[in-house]
């Protein structure tokens, strides 16, 4: 490849101004932008939603809404968390960062990328449509089976499931699309010399997510296409009277549903080492060590989705291999632990915001994964299922996991892409406010869970009151604080400190070569890697 | 801007169809091997897509061939000729349950029998329409353990047709079955539960 870059042909044309650059842009770091806020809003959407759920579960029995209504916003909850919360964020990073850590002038496909941002906004209206059209007497609300969609349920229930289902097709093409285009920038764009082995660990744990992605996506839209058609057209996919199956719904959903779980993590672990890196100021311990483990995860995420339902029925062999398997993603994982750990091992370390929410992360997400062990364990399972111990089991690991990591990014990156710095105070009382708030919001569920307080109920028995109302009070906590995050994320953009071109002391990489923030066209002269 | 730059190089490259490697551009390699990486990830998506529904026959024949999930077969067993196994016994219960949208009650006359491996019983089960209307059902049987699935044998059964009762009928209706000798040692107690559903119309 010659040294010649894209950057000289494209100069700088006229732009079109106002909402036509954002409708039209197909800059990288432009559609970053937008993914990245679309990311926001519906975080603040989707936790409005569990605040309403909150407030219910604040003493038992039925005080603000009929159970209907509770069942509607736990799917919705959930769907615009993973789809267009916690998802958009990961590929608004990758849309911004990836170019700039590898050297490139763009994405590969810079139209593909502008399309698969905008087929986000009318997915989520889809979403929630179903809420207003209720108001005015059309249709019975949104969906009311849990983000799972299991049947019989979901085809029985009323308009909102076309909703949900239209709304997961077009996320599904979007998230396919944004996968093509980061498989094809990194296979083919990266600058001279950086092989794959050189690529940063986010790039590494993007290229895994993406494929995981193109492999289970269409699955995902397989079985609700089936759904669809049982509701609509008379097939008999998941009617047992016609000789179909719901159970086989499980496979197929949960075939896409457990590498999903990795899909939000995969580019979390990648660009959480690369903040530890930075503060602790000496290079990431083991870095094949950890490549090797994202490509083992992501090849067992695919082989252990039934463990999602062990108390559906399955015979005794089917459970003990869903059982070890599962366990065995443990082992990777705790090779991970072990190299972020040792990457902050006697490394001179400073806890500006992003270290702080990457060290709070590799607690949380510990917890997340040890307590998923245990659910792993078909004895124990067979107890905690549907209980609230999985809820808040798997809010450690996609709320800390997941959107926590997701913050220490953000905080880590964002005087780059503003060149402006955050006000550090506002982050640190964010961080402290969310890591504790988080705590009191789930302990307290784990309690409630082992002692057989079923999930997706609007109701309990009374001896889960105390427990409920702390979790509800610290869950207003938790939501209240994320406006500091919002308003130091405004402020930040709109000025500040001036960023260095390095930010951070002891950052490394192509992105903090370039000013901050980086010119339109980000690489004049395109960067070679010894 | 980018947008019409891409614009232009796509016309490019239309107009000379077969370039020589030497006349393009190193943005031009670039976009051909694009192309080519982009055509056979849509492959792989494409045949992401089939595996779903190809998992449905294949989910069905799995669970048919190793009893999974206790799927038995829905045919007519061949009555056997293999001899009883007085040495052993196995207890076989029933549970019946009727769906929503049915309004029968449903129940067998004996909920459990003790059987010896090969011998050949009659378990009545009654069937009584409580609607004023004709309403057809179909039972769905399913069997646990499901390793044991295979092993139930039945010669007659209500559930391998659509049942019809008039209003206010009531039913008896026979299942005739056998303990296949082979049934795995360990295995002591089956249940056969049987669920009524609405029956689909022809056609549907």
């Amino acid at each position: 490849m010659s040294t010649t870059t894209v950057a000289d042909h494209e100069e700088h044309h006229a732009q079109p101004s106002g909402i036509m650059r954002w409708l039209t842009t197909t800059n990288h770091k432009d559609i970053g932008t937008m993914y990245l806020t679309f990311s926001l809003i519906m975080f603040f959407v989707g936790g409005l939603m569990v605040l309403g759920i909150r407030a219910e579960l604040f003493k038992p029995g039925l005080q603000l809404m009929n159970p209907d209504f509770y069942n509607q916003l736990i799917g919705v909850h959930a769907l615009i968390m993973i789809f267009a919360a916690l998802m958009p964020a990961a590929t608004g990073f990758a849309n911004w960062m990836i170019p700039l850590q590898i050297g490139a002038p763009d994405m590969a496909l810079p139209r593909l990328n502008n399309w698969g941002f905008w087929l986000l906004p009318p997915s989520a209206i889809l979403l929630t449509l179903p809420f207003t059209l209720a108001l005015f007497g059309i249709g019975d609300g949104a969906i009311a089976t849990g983000w799972t969609f299991y049947p019989p349920l979901s085809v029985q229930g009323g308009i909102g499931v076309d909703f949900a289902i239209f709304a997961v097709h077009l996320l599904g093409i979007s998230s396919v699309m944004g996968s093509i285009n980061i498989i094809v920038t990194l296979f083919n764009m990266r600058a001279p010399g950086m092989t794959l082995m050189k690529m940063p660990m986010f790039a590494w744990g993007w290229l895994i997510t993406a494929f995981l992605l193109v492999a289970t996506i269409p699955v995902l839209a397989g079985a609700v296409t089936m759904l669809l058609t049982d509701r609509h057209f008379g097939t008999h996919f998941f009617d047992a009277a016609g000789g179909g199956d719901p159970i086989m719904f499980q496979h197929l959903f949960w075939f896409f549903g457990h590498p999903e779980v990795y899909i939000l993590l995969l580019p979390v672990w990648g660009f959480i080492p690369q903040i530890l890196e930075t503060f602790s100021r000496k290079p990431m311990y083991g870095y094949k060590a950890q490549v090797y483990s994202l490509w083992a995860i992501g090849a067992l995420a695919v082989v252990v989705w039934a463990h999602h339902f062990f108390t559906a029925g399955m015979p005794v062999p089917a459970l003990l291999y869903f059982m070890y398997s599962t366990m065995a993603i443990s082992l990777p994982l705790a090779v991970l632990f072990f190299c972020w750990i040792k990457t902050m091992w006697k490394g001179s370390m400073s806890f500006e915001t992003p270290m702080l929410f990457a060290v709070g992360w590799i607690i949380l997400f510990g917890i997340g994964g040890l307590t998923g062990l245990v659910l792993a364990d078909v004895a124990a399972d067979a107890q905690y299922h549907n209980s609230y111990f999985v809820v808040a089991h798997f809010h450690y690991t996609l709320f800390a996991g997941g959107i926590m990591g997701i913050m220490a990014g953000t905080y880590y990156w964002l005087p780059k892409m503003t060149g402006h710095m955050y006000n550090e105070k506002l982050g640190k009382l964010h961080f402290w406010l969310t890591a504790i708030s988080f705590n009191l919001t789930f302990i307290p569920q784990f309690f409630v869970g082992l002692a057989g307080m079923p999930r997706r109920i609007p109701d309990y028995a009374l001896q889960f009151a105390e427990f409920n109302m702390i979790s509800s009070i610290a869950a207003f906590i938790l939501g209240f604080s994320q406006l500091l995050f919002a308003y130091n994320i405004i402020m930040c953009a709109k000025g500040g400190k001036k960023a260095t071109d390095q930010v951070w002391e002891g950052a490394k990489g192509l992105e903090w070569t370039l000013p901050s923030p980086p010119p339109y066209h980000s690489f004049t002269e395109q960067p070679t890697v010894k | 801007m980018v947008c019409t730059v891409y614009v232009h190089r796509m016309a490019s490259l239309d107009q000379n169809k077969e370039p020589k490697d030497k006349e393009l551009t190193s943005k031009q390699q670039i976009d051909l091997k694009n192309k080519r990486l982009v055509k056979k990830l849509l492959w792989m998506v494409l045949g992401s897509l089939l595996f779903a529904f190809a998992l449905v026959p294949l989910y069905d024949v799995l669970c048919t061939l190793t009893g999974l999930n206790g799927k038995t077969s829905n045919t007519a067993a061949v009555l056997s000729k293999a001899k009883v196994d007085n040495t052993r016994w196995v207890n076989v219960q029933f549970i019946t349950s009727v769906m929503p949208g049915l309004g029968w009650n449903f129940y067998p006359k004996q909920s459990v029998v003790r059987v010896h491996p090969g011998q050949i019983e009659t378990v009545i089960f009654v069937a009584k329409n409580t609607t004023n209307e004709v309403v057809v059902g179909r039972a769905v049987p399913s069997i646990t353990p499901g390793i044991a699935a295979a092993n139930l044998k039945k010669i007659e059964c209500f559930c391998f047709v659509n049942q019809s009762l008039k209003a206010g009928e009531e039913k008896e209706m026979p299942l005739r079955f056998f303990v296949s000798p082979e049934l795995p040692k360990d295995v002591s107690d089956m249940t056969l539960s049987y669920s009524f559903f609405p029956a689909v119309k022809e056609g549907d």
